[in-house]
């Protein structure tokens, strides 16, 4: 595997879609190249920090707002 | 409440009982789902619009629409799906009236290669959420991912964010489950690169 062939396959690694043969592929080729491993590193850092962190907050006083104004769209169209 | 176990049935999304009231006009079946899903439909407008009044609004009109076409909801694809779709249309739909962005469909301004290929190969601190609060890191992240086209914000947004599967990705977007896993790795990298001048390693010789 070289490096242009990792990249194709990074999103399916990190998705758990990869074959354990490209995943032992994917292992020793970052093994020996430090550009690949370091991209990724990072990249799966990249995906963990936006899982873990909430970035638009969503406040109950919004979310009441919302949803009063939701609801009361939907009855009045039931009318 | 135990779920009954059922050796001979799939397990059933609880969603499609609530639908199957609403449809047949029970008012607090709906409400339920709304409960359920306007946060989500509210970041999902928010993330694709990058507008917060109109993130409002396109929350409202979605489920406003659910709930007139609900009739038309065959329960093919979740429930949830389905409202992500409905609300990806009309954020799209306002960002095209806006006409302050660029790039106004699913499939313009992702043919450039650009961002596709690693340049930047510094390590990251091992816990680089850590050296922020939240606030700025949710400030850091909103600002990276608002750099990217609607096109790869949208993909990695329901992926990443939300954590839809790849095949409610794509029903969700109207695309190929091959166009989606191509743009989510592009905005992977791409937003990797970004968050790189912010998180790496602080090495010799280079301006944090």
């Amino acid at each position: 595997m070289n490096c242009t062939d990792l990249l194709s396959h990074l999103s399916d690694y990190f998705d758990e879609q990869l074959s354990t043969e490209l995943r032992a592929e994917i292992q020793e080729h970052t093994a020996g190249c430090q550009h690949c491993r370091v991209v990724l590193n990072t990249t799966h850092q990249t995906i963990e920090v936006y899982k873990g962190t909430e970035i638009y907050e969503v406040s109950p006083e919004l979310r009441e707002r919302l949803h009063s104004a939701i609801m009361a769209k939907c009855l009045a169209a039931k009318k | 409440m135990p779920a009954i176990q059922s050796p001979v049935t799939e397990e059933v999304h609880p969603d499609v009982a609530l639908v199957a009231r609403a449809k047949q006009g029970d008012t607090a079946a709906f409400e339920q789902l709304v409960r359920q899903y306007e946060r989500q439909i509210f970041r999902v407008a928010q993330h694709i619009t990058q507008n917060r009044e109109d993130a409002e609004d396109i929350t409202q009109d979605a489920f406003l629409k659910a709930y007139e076409k609900l009739d038309q909801f065959q329960g093919n694809s979740k429930f949830s799906t389905w409202l992500v779709r409905i609300a990806v249309n009309e954020s799209l739909m306002r960002l095209r009236k806006r006409k302050t962005s660029k790039t106004v469909s699913m499939d313009e301004d992702v043919q450039t290669e650009e961002g596709s290929i690693p340049r930047d190969f510094a390590e990251w601190r091992p816990n680089p959420e850590q050296e922020y609060n939240q606030a700025e890191l949710a400030d850091i992240l909103r600002k990276t991912i608002q750099g990217l086209p609607p096109g790869f914000r949208s993909v990695f947004t329901l992926r990443d964010v939300e954590n839809l599967s790849t095949e409610e990705t794509a029903e969700a977007l109207g695309l190929s489950v091959p166009a989606v896993k191509s743009r989510l790795l592009r905005a992977r990298l791409q937003l990797r690169e970004r968050l790189s001048r912010y998180f790496r390693k602080k090495q010799e010789g280079q301006p944090v």
